[in-house]
């Protein structure tokens, strides 16, 4: 419950209130709270070690268990429980799809907002330097900073953000260009206000809504940006898990042991959809144009 | 209701059927919770070639009629819910959405207020023409054309056969209404529905528009739905008059009759609010008040770039040498067209835009200015926008807006700052209940108020009110003009006042000047301008107003063809100024020539 009632609490308890009456987003709300309870709590809760071939965990000819039985979620090709592989797997993919997510907004949202405000030639440069980036593939990218940097969860989400900041900030630039035109903004400069009042009181209210689509539509992508790169061997390294490295080490085996890529990846699905639930109903409630319309 | 009232014009057609019959009609929009009745029981007949006008301020339900008309409700949510609509013996309410089709263009037309959105803006004129000829009526390309052409004629646009191959954004508004009104009327409709349509037009291009309109319908017998805000442009047009409020119809009848002796409260109340020119309230030069505002050869020019190495190709000159000085406590108003330069002078003077020259107000030079000088300038001058819920940060309360400039120049505390917001909107008519509002939980003239009272905040010297009351309802403007009027009597404070419509400019001014591309042509006191207009400008802005009374009798003045001049010179070229003489003691005109 810690993350989201403190966003919550920052804005006026009315929108904490009006959160709570949207089913959906609570329904959202409460999957995430069990994902990442389910991530920390790990250790106690995961009924195997994670890493661990069981000597069981095979059938006489070498093949994973299906689900059922002592392995609840079945055993993949290695004989390691995949519960527990999944339960220390979210710690990873939260960790990416959180802080790699969190840097690519928040390099995203400065880069785009002082082009769009800015323009000129700050806001040339910035804009150039970000078209440049997006025409460069992103794996490509991606796999050469991996390949400079020793690889690690941390540098992952690193190198993952550096990827992704690039939509947000052509978004955010987008948007603030033409918010700057508005006249309240005229007005605000005829008020006196100084730049960094009107970027921060006036313009990034305004950015909020669409930050946080990104950001819980980013969640998805960067879980599944990290499995490819896992799975070219430049992403989390073996054997730490995480679901995307389950999902690509076990594809090859999909026709035969199913259930090793649809767990993990209905884990993602879930993820995403949860993040996107309570985004949405967030930018709703926090839009005061909206009050009294849910 | 009024089948005993003949019609004026189109006397060949049998008078007793209408051509266009509305019974009863109810439409309703689907919310949470139920049906919401958006008109009820609308009832007018439409005869052939006469003009009926449906007038009543935003909200009232004018233009959903029209959309009900033409088929054109936004579904799903709104729809017509009773009543039928007959257009000659054929009902149009129920009618299947292919035949309604055919019924639209066909036998009634439309135009709307914004001829840009209304046209394709990557088709050329004849594409868009011939394509509507076509869709309904089966001839060839050649003949569609011919019939294409004819229309545009037909509605005196100069060059028709070049302006066939033109787009849109390359012709002006005025010529985007004409070409509307010839695709409207290229296949000879029974009725015309106007919705607004001059209202977004020059005062002096409405002009053409409305004597274009008039003409037509004499020698088509058209019959012309007119959906109008505009008292005058009624008096002038209509043969008959619905006043419609909140939905309901409050008063229908003759058009003398309405304006002579209007029988409802409310149309009385309407037509009290209208400004008219002739009745300007009492003027108080102050030829001895100290000068609050001096501008000295002003010039602002914005770049054309063009060309491969995005060189600086055309300036528009927006505004070109002028000068002019308000006084403490004076309403100073710059009236004129649109792209005439006036706004650009106001957003010059609270340094929204670089300009050239001197400005000066109270002992501020606007331009190299530190910080700090800047916030003193915005101290001193203020500015209210013409759309204020532009001009308001939507995810703001209005009671932080108010307050927000005494936060930004550092005045007293949080406590002592929302008490002033709370003083302030006082002053502007309001509640303190509705300082925790958000600006879209008020309506436009409320508004505008906010707007007034956020600028009144740092008690500034120079307020500009820029086409401030331009967007509201004509009797919510009669009281934002009052409240202007009173605030700046009360606090001393000068105003500079800009707007494209002269009786409310003669309404409230003290002194006036005139703009015409960029530069000032006439300036004086309202007697002199109003009373004794000198140059040809003036007088043909003057003689362009709609005179909101049917009786009155207008000079014909001479139409204009041709292009419109425009601010837009290549680079580097030098543009003549106007020599002013003085007529009479503070009245100077441009010399012609």
């Amino acid at each position: 419950m810690t993350a989201a009632t403190t966003n919550t609490r920052a804005v006026p308890e009315s929108a904490w209130t009006r959160l709570r009456r949207r089913k959906m987003a609570m329904f959202g709300l409460a999957l995430v709270i069990l994902i990442v309870g389910a991530a920390i709590l790990a250790p106690w809760i995961a009924p195997y070690d994670p890493f661990e071939q069981k000597f069981d965990g095979l059938t006489m000819f070498g093949e994973p268990l299906p689900p059922g039985g002592a392995y609840v979620l079945g055993t993949d090709l290695l004989g390691r429980d995949l519960l527990s592989r999944l339960l220390y797997g979210a710690r990873t993919s939260l960790i990416i799809g959180v802080v790699a997510n969190g840097i690519a907004l928040v390099i995203g949202t400065v880069i785009g907002l002082t082009a769009g405000f800015f323009q000129g030639w700050i806001g040339a440069i910035l804009m150039r330097f970000t078209d440049l980036m997006m025409a460069f593939p992103a794996l490509l990218l991606a796999i050469c900073l991996a390949a400079i940097f020793q690889p690690s969860l941390w540098i992952v989400a690193f190198v993952i953000a550096m990827v992704n900041w690039v939509q947000t900030a052509r978004v955010i630039y987008t948007e603030t260009s033409a918010l700057a035109a508005r006249d309240f903004i005229a007005a605000e400069r005829t008020l006196g206000a100084s730049t960094p009042r009107i970027l921060f009181k006036h313009i990034l209210p305004h950015l909020v809504p669409m930050i946080i689509v990104w950001g819980t539509l980013g969640i998805s992508t960067t879980v599944l940006l990290e499995a490819t790169l896992s799975y070219l061997g430049v992403g989390v390294q073996p054997p730490t898990p995480s679901w995307g490295n389950i999902i690509f080490e076990n594809q090859t085996y999909f026709q035969s042991a199913p259930w090793l890529v649809f767990f993990p990846g209905a884990a993602i699905v879930v993820l995403a959809l949860a993040f996107n639930l309570v985004g949405d109903a967030l930018r709703d409630v926090l839009d005061p144009t909206l009050r009294g319309s849910d | 209701m009024s089948a005993d009232l003949k019609p004026l014009t189109g006397a060949n057609m049998a008078p007793d059927t209408p051509v266009l019959s509305v019974q009863d009609l109810t439409v309703a929009v689907r919310t949470q919770g139920g049906l919401l009745p958006l008109i009820r029981n609308i009832s007018f007949d439409l005869a052939r070639g006469e003009t009926l006008a449906i007038a009543g301020e935003s909200g009232s339900g004018k233009s959903i009629t029209s959309l009900a008309i033409m088929g054109l409700l936004p579904p799903p949510a709104v729809r017509v819910t009773g009543g039928c609509i007959k257009l000659g013996d054929r009902t149009l309410t129920g009618m299947p959405e292919p035949e309604l089709r055919a019924v639209r263009g066909n036998r009634v037309a439309m135009i709307f207020q914004e001829p840009m959105t209304s046209l394709n803006p990557v088709m050329t004129i004849g594409t868009q023409l011939i394509e509507a000829i076509r869709a309904h009526e089966p001839i060839s390309r050649a003949a569609a054309r011919r019939q294409a052409l004819e229309a545009l004629s037909a509605v005196r646009l100069s060059e028709p056969t070049r302006r066939m191959g033109q787009f849109p954004h390359e012709l002006s508004g005025g010529m985007r209404q004409r070409v509307m009104i010839a695709m409207a009327l290229a296949l000879k409709p029974d009725v015309l529905i106007a919705d607004e349509p001059t209202t977004a037009l020059d005062v002096t291009v409405q002009r053409e528009v409305l004597d274009l309109l008039r003409d037509l319908q004499a020698s088509h017998g058209t019959a012309i739905l007119l959906i109008t805000h505009d008292m005058g442009v009624v008096a002038e047009m209509a043969d008959r008059v619905v006043i419609m409020r909140k939905g309901v119809i409050e008063e229908t009848g003759r058009v003398d009759d309405i304006f002579a002796a209007p029988q409802q409260p409310y149309t009385q109340a309407l037509l009290a609010a209208v400004p008219r020119m002739g009745q300007g309230g009492r003027a108080v030069p102050r030829p001895d008040a100290p000068v609050v505002a001096e501008l000295r050869d002003v010039q602002v020019r914005f770049d054309l770039r063009g060309g491969v190495l995005n060189r600086v190709t055309h300036r528009v000159h927006a505004v070109e040498g002028v000068s002019l000085d308000i006084r403490a406590g004076e309403t100073f108003s710059l009236v004129g067209e649109s792209g005439c330069g006036k706004s650009t002078i106001a957003r010059a003077i609270v340094g929204l835009v670089p300009h050239t020259g001197l400005i000066r107000v109270g002992d501020q030079t606007v331009g190299t200015m530190t910080a700090q000088a800047r916030k003193r300038l915005s101290a001193a001058t203020q500015i209210i926008f013409q759309d204020p819920m532009a001009a308001l940060d939507p995810r703001m309360t209005v009671g932080d807006q108010i307050a927000e400039p005494l936060l930004i120049h550092g005045t007293g505390d949080a406590t002592s700052r929302r008490a002033r917001a709370a003083a302030l909107m006082e002053k502007v008519g309001l509640t303190t209940a509705q300082l925790d509002n958000y600006p879209h939980e008020f309506s436009g003239g409320q508004r505008q108020r906010i707007c007034i009272a956020r600028a009144l905040a740092l008690t500034p010297k120079l307020i500009i009110a820029d086409e401030s009351v331009s967007a509201l309802d004509v009797s919510v403007q009669a009281r934002v003009l009052d409240l202007l009027r009173s605030l700046k009597d009360e606090f001393g404070i000068a105003m500079l006042f800009i707007s494209h419509d002269m009786a409310v400019v003669e309404n409230i001014s003290d002194r006036v000047a005139v703009m015409h591309l960029g530069q000032i042509v006439e300036v004086g006191s309202r007697a002199q301008i109003f009373g004794n207009p000198q140059h040809a400008y003036t007088k043909r802005l003057m003689a362009a107003v709609p005179i909101a009374d049917p009786r009155a009798q207008r000079p014909d003045t001479p139409r204009m063809s041709g292009d419109i001049p425009n601010p837009v010179h290549p680079a580097g070229a030098i543009v003549a100024r106007h020599l002013m003489q003085e007529v009479t003691s503070g009245h100077m005109v441009a010399v012609p020539g």
